[in-house]
This record gives structure tokens, sequence and C-alpha cells, in this order.
């Protein structure tokens, strides 16, 4: 690139601001900051991205949305709810749906960047769980991690009340039953969020404050924090060749990476576009006013609400009366659904990089990542997680299965009682035993090589299938494995021959601490393993008259 | 006067006066309600006498195994007395009846070869003769034209959308029962379902909600069935259920795509 003189109408502007702020030593630190490419990196963008047009389409809606409990009689264009009586939030969402120019697709959008900002936030976890990115010295930023997704959920339950119809209401109540069911504090604070007896007056516009200045402000807090940890840490990377602890292998950030992130944007902007233009959302209009008496088949939450409504429905109707009703009434019915996996699940996720540190003894800095299959229980623990969190997930939709299969609510409810305790274990075992099988064909493949689909005669008549050697980006990857630590003195009980186990490991909690550990860490099938057989095959490699190495197969 | 006078005082006057009142009741009952009975009578009258004939043979031949002979009622299926001609005009119209195989509940499905507009009329009409019971409503009593849909949409969600889903897309209920979706119902059918509460249904009848009110229903039921999606596809009009697996196939995996396709052409280390 020749670079001449640069035009005067640049160079003083850009002289002007560099002697002021600096700016030119910041921006040529970054700009060429290293970006390792790996497509599942962009997922979390997926989230960043839709915050963004959530803030556009929502500012818009803003415009329009009167967020008033007030009572109105509708005389908009929609014909079917002329003369109904109605909230002015609802009579205002309908307006912004009929009569306001483009207004239904930006609440379309609006609410379909919402399902994609939970989504993408899901998913961009989900990698970073399963390949160990939230290790030291991530954790911090995971911790971010799990406050960003419980404030999404936050967020998204607000939103969804605002426009005051059927279903927004349907979750307004159990909202209310959560709150009204807490020990000693449920009526107090249930008096305190809705202003009174339930629905009460001023629930909507209290909402409407949480929903678009409070939590997205302390969204957009945390997800600048999220943003500059992870460019201060620099972000991991996938194992391969040449990729070290110490090095970030990747495209500099100005003008390779920023084209990509520039482009990704344009494509979550148009798939949102595109949903929001031909797949219909919410469609508030033929639910129909909120009415407290009125309750509809089939009322669900969003989808990220959705595992809180499975256990909902899973639970028996378990109450305790203390003191024969005297004393109060527990309702473990609601107490449990609502709080019970939600703890397991956010708790879980926020404690699980101390909870890996304390069990493997490893406070090393990690800056590639791991292949799921190479640490199997985590990867297992992670699968059973998401096979809990999705049976509450399905059974959410209990009613609309039962529905459309033609098969027997109740059964539904039966199965996934047993299913919530006996699919997780499943999970664990078949994912465990899948990830060392994985790891045994990595064995097989640096031991033997790739099979070639060449068949050789051999001059005694036998005939064996030439191996060739893996492709050396693959054979790197694979040799990145390393064995998960195990905290001194764990792997055996003598340590020191002494006969004395080691300090650390004498009390009980000690005890299960080395026996986790060693459960948890050490190779559990050695790459080596692949030689232990099959010499004459690896033979074969050599006699082969290709010398050349060939993954054409 | 005098004589009134004292035999106001007999005792026996009050017992009197109790019986007149009550003969004066009871025959302006007989003839307020002679006047429903007037369509049955009014059938026989008209020379239809013979859809009754007809209609027991039909109902020997299709529906005696389960409803008994005289429509007594069987184990398998309840007695047909005292349903009326709306029942039946209900049931063998939307294909539930005759029943192909036994269940928590009978489903629509297309009725059998035999039945038509005749058939069930005579079906009908013996149904009727057997003990009455709410008739086959008039065209005009089940015109949605004639209805406010804003006022029928209230009923409707104050009294309907708890099984058939807001915009009547069905629902499930306890054992393997359901609402069926009001979408292929006619307009006659939902009327009937009202005043007949087949299955899992509760009547409905004229003294809860009103013919006019059973009209306005109608209007808001068809009007929204037919009314187009103004946001694009309607995803089945179920709510969220659609609506979340539309974001993760869809919305997630398009840009998952996307992310694999930028991705695509990586930096090797040198």
């Amino acid at each position: 690139m020749s670079t001449g003189p640069v035009p005067k109408p640049i160079a003083g502007p850009s002289n002007f601001i560099d002697e002021r702020i600096g700016a030119g030593t910041f921006l040529k630190r970054n700009l060429r900051k290293v970006f390792p490419d790996h497509w599942s990196f962009l997922l979390g963008e997926i989230a960043l991205y839709s915050f963004i047009i959530l803030l556009l389409t929502g500012t818009f809606l803003t415009f329009f949305f009167k967020p008033s409990m007030g009572h109105t009689v509708y005389e908009g264009s929609y014909d079917a709810l002329k003369g109904v009586t109605m909230s002015e939030a609802y009579a205002s969402s309908l307006h912004i749906s009929f009569d306001i120019r483009g207004g239904l697709l930006m609440r379309q959008m609006h609410h379909w960047a919402a399902l994609l900002f939970t989504a993408g936030m899901m998913v961009h976890a989900l990698r970073v769980f399963f390949t160990g990115a939230y290790r030291k010295p991530r954790e911090l930023n995971w911790l971010i991690g799990v406050l960003l997704l419980t404030l999404a959920l936050l967020e998204g339950l607000t939103g969804y009340s605002l426009p005051d119809d059927l279903l927004s209401g349907a979750g307004l109540r159990i909202t209310e039953g959560v709150a009204i069911s807490l020990p000693l504090v449920g009526t107090w604070i249930t008096f305190f969020l809705f202003g009174g007896e339930y629905p009460g007056e001023d629930v909507i516009s209290r909402f409407y404050s949480l929903h678009i200045l409070l939590i997205p402000g302390i969204l957009l807090a945390l997800i600048t924090a999220h943003m500059i940890l992870m460019w201060v840490q620099k972000h991991t990377q996938m194992p391969g060749k040449g990729r070290t602890n110490e090095n970030v292998v990747g495209a500099p950030f100005y003008p390779a990476f920023m084209a990509k992130a520039g482009a990704y944007f344009m494509f979550t902007f148009g798939v949102i576009a595109l949903l929001g233009t031909f797949a219909q959302i919410n469609p508030i209009w033929l639910f129909g006013p909120y009415n407290p008496a009125n309750i509809s088949a089939g009322s669900q939450p969003d989808f990220y609400m959705g595992f809180l409504e499975g256990a909902l429905r899973l639970m028996p109707a378990w109450e305790i009366n203390l003191f024969g009703g005297s004393g109060g009434t527990l309702p473990m019915n609601v107490l449990i659904p609502a709080l019970v996996p939600m703890g397991i699940i956010m708790t879980g996720l926020a404690l699980y990089p101390f909870l890996e540190q304390w069990v493997t003894g490893d406070r090393r800095e990690h800056h590639v990542v791991d292949r799921p299959r190479n640490n199997p229980h985590r990867t297992s623990i992670g699968m059973s997680a998401i096979t809990f969190y999705g049976l509450l997930w399905l059974l959410g939709a209990n009613d609309e299965i039962a529905a459309f299969f033609s098969v027997s609510l109740n059964w539904t409810t039966y199965v996934g009682r047993v299913l919530i305790f006996v699919g997780p274990f499943l999970a664990y075992v078949i994912t465990y035993r899948t990830c060392l099988g994985l790891q045994r064909k990595d064995a097989d493949i640096i031991g033997h090589g790739v099979e070639s689909g060449v068949i050789k005669r051999l001059p005694s008549g036998e005939y064996i299938e030439v191996h060739v050697p893996p492709h050396p980006a693959i054979e790197a990857l694979m040799r990145d494995k390393k064995p998960v630590p195990i905290i001194a003195g764990a792997d055996s009980d003598d340590p020191d021959g002494d006969g004395i186990p080691s300090k650390g490991m004498r009390s009980p909690l000690g005890k299960l601490r080395a026996k986790m550990s060693k459960a948890y860490g050490g190779e559990k099938i050695a790459l080596t393993d692949g030689h232990a057989h099959g010499h004459e095959e690896h033979a074969a490699v050599g006699s082969g008259e290709d010398d050349k190495p060939s993954l054409t197969h | 006067m005098n004589r009134i006078t004292a035999r106001r005082r007999h005792p026996l006057a009050r017992y009197a006066v109790l019986l007149l009142a009550l003969v004066l009741i009871g025959g302006f009952y007989t003839l307020v309600t002679a006047k429903s009975n007037e369509r049955a009578d009014a059938a026989i009258a008209s020379g239809k006498a013979d859809d009754v004939a007809e209609g027991k043979k039909l109902f020997e031949l299709s529906c005696s195994s389960c409803h008994g002979l005289n429509a007594e009622g069987t184990k398998q299926g309840p007695t047909l007395v005292g349903v009326g001609a709306a029942a039946v005009d209900f049931q063998v119209s939307s294909g539930r009846m005759p029943m192909a195989n036994p269940g928590p509940q009978a489903p629509r499905k297309q009725p059998a070869p035999w039945v038509n507009e005749t058939t069930i009329r005579q079906l009908a009409a013996y149904v009727q003769s057997l003990g009455g019971g709410p008739a086959v409503p008039g065209n005009e009593q089940v015109d949605a034209a004639l209805g406010d849909k804003a006022k029928g949409g209230e009923l409707f969600r104050a009294n309907c959308i708890q099984c058939h889903n807001f915009v009547g897309a069905g629902g499930a209920l306890t054992q393997g029962k359901h609402a069926p979706p009001l979408h292929e119902a006619t307009e006659r059918q939902i009327y009937e379902a009202m005043i007949t509460g087949p299955q899992a249904m509760p009547v409905f009848n004229d003294s809860i909600i009103t013919p006019q009110q059973k009209r306005d229903m109608i209007a808001y039921i068809v009007g929204v069935r037919d009314e187009p999606n103004p946001g694009g596809a309607g995803l089945g009009r179920v709510g969220p259920v659609t609506e979340g697996l539309v974001a993760w196939i869809v919305g997630i995996s398009l840009l998952i795509l996307a992310a694999i396709w930028i991705t695509a052409k990586k930096r090797q280390a040198q």
C-alpha cells in the first residue's frame, strides 16, 4: 500500500484529536490486536448485536407506548376489539401494531431480538463451558456472564408483561404467585411490588422503569465490562499447530476481524429483520386485554422462562400448613419449582470454575481451550445440566405436546417426574462413554493414522488397508491433549511412602476432595494407547509407495 | 261482600289460594313451554313423521350397538333420551359419531359415507322424538354476520379460551381428553356445541349465554379465524412455544451457519 501525503481535511482533525487525547497511540496499540478465529467464538456476538438492535427498536417503541394501567375504550382500527375496555398500555400496544407506520415490524423485531439475545447468550455460555474457557484468568468474566444471563431473564420477564395482554397477564399472575409464596415476607413483597392487591394500578409503570432504564443500564455496563475484560485478557484460542498459552494466533482486529464482526452484525440484523417481517410473534391482538378472571389454554412464557414453567407443572401439590394452618402455609408446590431449578442452574454455573479449581488444584492460566472430549467429566456434567434444563423446558409446554401429539396430559407429567431424575444421570453416563470413545478414536488415529481406503495385498496373500498419517493440523489439534490435573497426593493414598497421608487429605472433606480429584482428573485414555497393537498395519504405511501423506480419502 | 269476607277467614282458605296460585303458574308454564315443543310436534305434523321412522332404522343400524336398541344407553354409550336433535346434528355432521374406536374422546373426522343432510335430519327427528331436548338452531340464529365481534370476543375469553385457547386452536384436558380446535367447526356446530355440551364440554344454555350472545361469540370465532396474520406466518397461533422453536431452529441455526461461513478461512501459524 503506497502511503502518500495524508490529505489535509483528514490530517487536520486527526492531529487535533491526537494532540489532545492521544488517540493515535491507543489506536495503534489496539487496532492490530489479534483475534483467534473459530466459528464458535462468534456466538457471543449474536447476543451483543441483538442487544444493540433491542436498544434501537426499544427506543422506537417507547415513543408510542403508554405505560399506564388507566382504563380506556379501544377505538383503533382492529375490528375485533372495538369498544372493548382495556388498559392504556394494551391500547397503545395495539396502536403501535396497527396504526403506527412500521410499528408492528419494530415490535416483532424487538421480540425476536429478545429471543435471540437470550438464545445467543445461552449458546455462548455453553461454548465457554464445554471448552473450559472460563478457567483462570477468566473466572470474573464468567461471573459477569452469569449475571448477564440472569438479568436478561429479568429483562425479558418485565418486557413480556408490558403490553398488558391476556398472555402477559398470565405471566404476571405467576410472578405474583411466586412472590406471595415466599415465607414471612411474601405478602409484604407482593403488596410492595403491585402497590396493593394484585393486579393493582402500578405494576406496568414500575416494570416499565425497570425494563427501559434500570436493567438495560446495568446490562450495558456489564456488557462493556465483559468486552473490556475479554479485550484485556485476550480471547482464548482453540488448540492447534503453533498455539500455546503464551501466544494468540489469529487475525488482527483491523482490518480482518473488524470486517468479520461488522459482517456478523449485518447477518444478525438481517436474520432478526427477516424473522420480524415473515414470522408473527406475540400477536397481542389475538390474546385480548388482560383480565384476572380469564386464562387461556396454552398460556406459555417465552422460551427462556420455559424451564420455570415446566418445574411448576411437574411439581406435585405439596403444602405444609404450620400449626394446622394457624402458623401460616409453606406452599412447597410453588416455592420449590420457582427457586430450586433456577438456583441449581445459576448457582451451579457461577460456582463451577471455582469448584473445578478446588477439585483439580489447577491454578495455572489457560489461554488454549480444551476439546470437550478431553475433559470427560466436565462435558458429562454439562450435558447432565442441559438435560435437566431441557426436560424442564420441554415439559413447560406439556399441554401443547399433549394436544399436538394426542397423548395424555397426565402422563406427560408422570413421565416427566421420573425423567427429571433419571434423564440427567443417563446423559452423564452416555456422555462420559462417548467422550472416552472419542479419545480412543484420537489415540487410534495418532497411533495408526487414517484409513486411506487403499487395500494392499502382501506377498503372503494377506490383505491390509493402508493407513496414512493424519493432516498436520488435525494431528496438532489431537496432540494438544493434556491430562486433567489432579491435586498433589490424591492419586495414591501414600505419596511419600511413609504410611502417612499428606496433610490436607486427612479430614473427611480432604478425603472427599482427593477422591473427586482422582475421579475427575487424570489421563483416561492416553494418546499412546493406539500404539499398543496393530504394528503390522503401521508398517504398511511405510511400505506404501506413496510417501506423500494424503488426506483425500 | 259479607259472604266473601266470612269465607276469607275459613281455615281452608289459605290452602285454596295456594292451590289456585299453583294451577295458574302451572297453566301459564305449560302455555309458554308448549311453544318450544311446537317445533318437534310441527315436524311430526308436517309429514315428517316418516323421518322418525327412517331415523329409527338408521339408529338401529349404526348407533344402537353402543347406545342401545331404544337409545336407553349401554356400558359403551350414554342414553340419548333427551339429548335433542342439536346433539345429533353436532355429533354426526362433525364425524364424531358414529365413533370409529373407543377412546377417551371421539375426535372430529370425515363423516361416514351414509351421512348427509337427510339422514342427519331423520336421525335427529328420531332422537328428538324420544324425549325432546335442544333443537337444531335456525340459519339466522347462527349467522356470524349478525353478531358483534368485539362483544363476542369478551364472552369468548371469559368462557371458552381456558380450554379452547385464545384463537380456538384447542388444548389438552386431563387423561387424553382434549378441547378440539375450532378451525373446522361450522357456525351451526359451534352453536350446537354450546347448547348441548358434547363430551367434556359444559352446557352453555340460553339462560347463561343468550342466543344473541352466542351469535356474537360465533362472529368472533369465525371472524378471527378468517382474519389474516398481519405479522407474517402465524406459526400455528399457539403462542410462545412455536416462537421459541423458530428462534432456535431458524434464528440460531442461520446465525451459526453465518458464523461458520465468516470464519471458514482461517489464519495458520507460520
